[in-house]
């Protein structure tokens, strides 16, 4: 049962977020292999999904007695987000920003207490142009959603929300502030055990002097200037300038030292640790290890082999991420169908799969956002640095409930939609359900669930498939299906 | 889809008379495995706690040069007395709840807690006081290896995750901890009514009921799905609760008092989780007063309602609670006027069982002076944290702590109970 066949659709589940029916009519005759270069080389896909908010055959993303403002309000940004999960033809594009939205953890609550809310919004969300400033920390994700890591590195260092995030703005060279410096290598490349504490300390010096400031018309209020803003700044009076040892080499030579620089001259300590960090082998294996459970398994351990292989392309590449997702896209371990259905979904892929599987007819997207957090997802408020904790762990019995209790209200929502379309289906409860097992693709399901959705379309009585009937049993199986264990699975 | 109709009748069959029994027979369950027995209920300081601003050594000069402008003035904590070598020390002014308890004598704080080589990383040391294993921060926590010894079937509310992420320590071989932030919106919804809705929820119970055989991940979910449709009735009684004192209206507060209601409707639960947050003070975390003064202002004050609480319904003997973070703070301040990751910190125990009072000794803040570490940038820590654990495993769960904790960490263990 598959919705185009069963490669493409785990394609689709994986570097985008399901199958909508106009996926549906995209893939339908496209060989894999070109499915990939179609998802991977975006740019040859229309970016015109902003322009299709508020089209009356999309969800919606109003909310009561609101004005949508997705750039300076940031429930308005978390729909804009969810409405391009959706509606997105460059769905790899968004799910690599919810990659790197969670491997670059920034939160919004943390910004909002520093800069006020509509500067703490700007500062994650806003478009290039839209207000003056900087754009927002998820289009810089956008811009280099399969672009150079280390490029990205040093956006990120530079990243108003990021340097705020991360204590940058109190960085002195009298006393360094290792926030930044620590996750840098920690988190962001190289990973634990794979330096020392003292390495810690250096790059927090490294680090010293790059800073924010504000434009003129910037003040910490909430009801500012709109057009205000805060942008990075090198201070270089702040910098520190002697030497900085590392344990793992930052130059070509293997010299593990940065040497003393004048102020004016010691941005290029930054540079020279950012370089050194995104070609460490170390780092191209974690990002190897991080593809694999975003692209391949959260079940089988990442297999040495590919972790070596994939780490290969990215050196050979120069630090592209592109190479490397086509390379792990057209692999064999990808393409294994024992590692289909072998990954939890994300909350936000399981939202966004829901919609498109079920339909989004006149569907409020703002529905989904109490919903989202419930299951332990709230965009732009990852829990720490860390990013959230993924695979197993997004299950408990509360957001599993949370994930049934959405498909529940999706189902109700979309009730009317859902008895229409399948109307033509609906002759038989065997028939309703093949076609709804087409639709909502989850992973198979053993003989006794499927039995136990039988005997739920036969406790209907006799069986009409019409009416009040369908409306009722088709919702219901919606949302069983949504509901269940087999649909967590992606 | 292949399915016959045979099967098809038979089922239909089945899942009607398996109805709504599972929460009656839960019921027992939690009766059998002792409703109103001990509990524990432990409190995770999230980010690192600043223990030496949450006890202070008052009469240490080198605490007050290292921290000119968030050190906590003398004449201002709240005097509790002085350890066994001499370190007068005082709580945080805004501890004031915790003060009543220590003065009542259920209140112990265990300094100097740790272990050696403390990894300074949130997310690692995290995971080591989770693990209750320096060596290793994957795995089962120590509270999950404890669930694993209790009579199968297991009670799917033998313990009690009020936060949406499961933690290291409750990580289980066994079973899935619920997580149950707020009780009120622990409900089953449906978009259909009456008996549509009562035979979707019959068939949700029956397909997470289905064993996965051969798809252990898929059946982890599925007992996630189970887990919530059989505790759902028995979470609704918490909501009922009615508690003894007001509690304060912050997301901690309101935890405990989902906690209370838990024991005092004797639900069954042995083990409580709760989380508060915001202690990676590494900017402008004030002395007495401030961002700081105001984590300490919500844990002592939700911690002295909860108390409080229990205390009035009588069943603080029955309980303990255990406050501890994955590591101290760094003795001096930085250049923004906080403290970076550090070392050995606090724990506190506190409880109508529990023996209170101070517990093993402050370091001494002198740059050089033996009880610290990392060229005097952090405080080395005396009392292996395992040892509190094994105190808690042994003399109060009542279960061996050796093989929960891989190793005898009970000689050590300070007197807390």
């Amino acid at each position: 049962m598959a919705r185009v066949n069963p490669d493409i659709d785990h394609l689709l589940r994986r570097a985008g977020f399901g199958v909508s029916a106009d996926d549906v009519d995209i893939f339908r005759d496209m060989s894999t292999r070109d499915a990939v270069d179609y998802l991977v080389d975006y740019e040859g896909r229309p970016d015109d999904v902003d322009a299709r908010i508020g089209r009356p055959d999309h969800a919606q993303v109003d909310r009561q007695d609101h004005l949508f403002a997705p750039d300076i309000d940031i429930e308005d940004s978390r729909l804009r987000w969810m409405f391009r999960m959706v509606h997105s033809r460059r769905p790899l594009q968004e799910k690599m920003a919810l990659f790197w939205h969670n491997h670059f953890a920034t939160a919004y609550s943390k910004l909002n207490v520093d800069s006020g809310s509509t500067q703490a919004a700007k500062m994650l969300a806003m478009k290039p142009g839209v207000l003056r400033g900087p754009q927002g920390q998820i289009e810089l994700f956008r811009q280099y959603a399969l672009g150079n890591f280390r490029d990205l590195l040093v956006q990120v260092a530079q990243d108003p929300a990021m340097v705020i995030w991360l204590d940058g703005k109190s960085n002195t060279k009298s006393k360094p502030q290792e926030n930044f410096g620590r996750e840098i290598i920690e988190l962001f490349t190289i990973g634990v055990d794979n330096y020392v504490e003292t390495d810690v300390y250096a790059a927090a010096r490294v680090f010293t002097g790059w800073n924010l400031r504000g434009s003129d018309n910037y003040r910490q209020d909430e009801y500012g200037d709109l057009n205000a803003y805060q942008e990075f700044v090198y201070n270089a009076e702040e910098h520190e300038t002697s030497a900085k040892t590392f344990s793992f080499p930052i130059y070509s030579d293997g010299s593990k030292t940065i040497p003393a620089r004048s102020i004016s001259a010691g941005m290029q300590d930054g540079f020279d640790l950012i370089t050194a960090l995104a070609a460490h082998p170390e780092t191209a294996r974690r990002l190897a290890r991080k593809f694999w459970n975003l692209f391949v398994s959260e079940i089988q351990a990442p297999d040495p082999t590919f972790v070596e292989s994939v780490a290969g392309v990215y050196r050979q590449n120069g630090t592209e991420i592109r190479p490397v997702v086509r390379y792990i896209l057209n692999s064999p371990w990808f393409n294994d169908p024992s590692v289909r259905f072998a990954r939890y979904s994300w909350p936000a892929e399981f939202v966004a799969r829901s919609i498109k599987e079920v339909g989004w007819q006149n569907y409020p997207l703002d529905a989904a956002r109490s919903p989202m957090a419930a299951m332990g997802q709230q965009l732009f408020e990852p829990p720490n640095v860390g990013g959230w904790p993924l695979g197993a762990n997004w299950f408990s019995t509360s957001t599993m409930l949370a994930r049934a209790n959405f498909a529940a209200a999706l189902a109700g929502n979309q009730k009317g939609f859902l008895a229409a379309t399948l109307a033509p289906d609906a002759g038989t409860p065997q028939s309703l359900l093949t076609k709804m097992f087409e639709r909502m693709t989850p992973a198979p399901l053993d003989t006794a669930p499927q039995q136990a959705l039988m005997s739920y379309l036969a406790a209907a009585g006799s069986w009409t498939g019409t009416g009040d009937q369908l409306n009722t049993r088709a919702a219901g199986v919606a949302r069983l299906l949504i509901g269940s264990a087999e649909y967590q699975l992606v | 889809m292949a399915i016959s109709r045979r099967l098809f009748i038979r089922n239909g069959v089945a899942t009607v008379g398996l109805g709504f029994g599972a929460p009656t027979f839960l019921t027992a369950i939690a009766q059998a495995q002792g409703v109103r027995t001990r509990n524990l209920v432990v409190v995770y300081l999230g980010g690192g706690n600043d223990a030496l601003n949450t006890l202070v050594s008052y009469q240490d000069g080198a605490y007050y040069n290292r921290r000119p402008t968030i050190a906590v003035p003398a004449g201002q904590v709240l005097q509790v007395g002085t350890d066994s070598v001499g370190h007068a020390l005082g709580l945080h002014p805004r501890l004031g709840g915790l003060l009543g308890i220590f003065n009542q004598g259920r209140l112990a704080l265990v300094q100097r807690t740790g272990y050696a080589n403390s990894s300074r990383s949130h997310f690692e040391a995290g995971d080591i006081w989770g693990t209750a294993n320096p060596q290793s921060f994957t795995g089962t926590g120590w509270l999950g290896r404890y669930l694993d010894t209790l009579p199968r079937p297991m009670d799917a509310l033998a313990a009690w995750n009020t936060t949406a992420e499961t933690p290291r320590a409750l990580l289980s071989a066994q079973s899935g901890v619920p997580a149950i932030a707020n009780a009120n919106s622990y409900t089953y919804a449906s978009p259909n009514r009456g008996a549509a809705a009562l035979q979707e929820r019959s068939a949700a119970q029956a397909m997470a009921s289905n064993p996965s055989s051969g798809r252990p991940h898929l059946a982890f979910v599925n007992s996630t799905s189970l887990g919530a449709i059989q505790t759902l009735d028995r979470v609704a009684l918490v909501t009922t609760y009615t508690p003894s004192v007001a509690y304060p209206n912050d997301g901690f507060s309101q935890s405990l008092r989902t906690v209370a209601g838990a024991i005092v409707k004797g639900v069954g639960t042995r083990v409580f989780w709760v989380t508060t947050g915001g202690y990676d003070t590494h900017a402008g975390q004030g002395g007495a007063a401030g961002a700081y003064g105001d984590l300490m202002g919500t844990l002592g004050n939700g911690l002295a309602a909860f108390y409080n609480d229990i205390r009035n319904q009588g069943l603080a003997g029955d309980t303990s609670v255990i406050v501890y973070s994955e590591f101290g703070r760094r003795i001096s301040e930085n250049g923004s006027a906080g403290t970076d990751h550090g070392a050995a910190g606090l724990m506190m125990v506190l409880g109508g069982s529990v023996r209170g009072g101070l517990h093993g000794t402050a370091a001494t803040l002198s740059p050089g002076h033996p009880t610290l570490e990392n060229s005097s940038g952090d405080v080395t820590y005396e009392t292996d944290f395992r040892s509190v654990y094994a105190k808690l495993l042994d003399s109060w769960l009542g279960v061996n702590s050796v093989p929960i904790l891989g190793g005898d960490f009970r000689a050590g263990a300070p007197a807390i109970f």
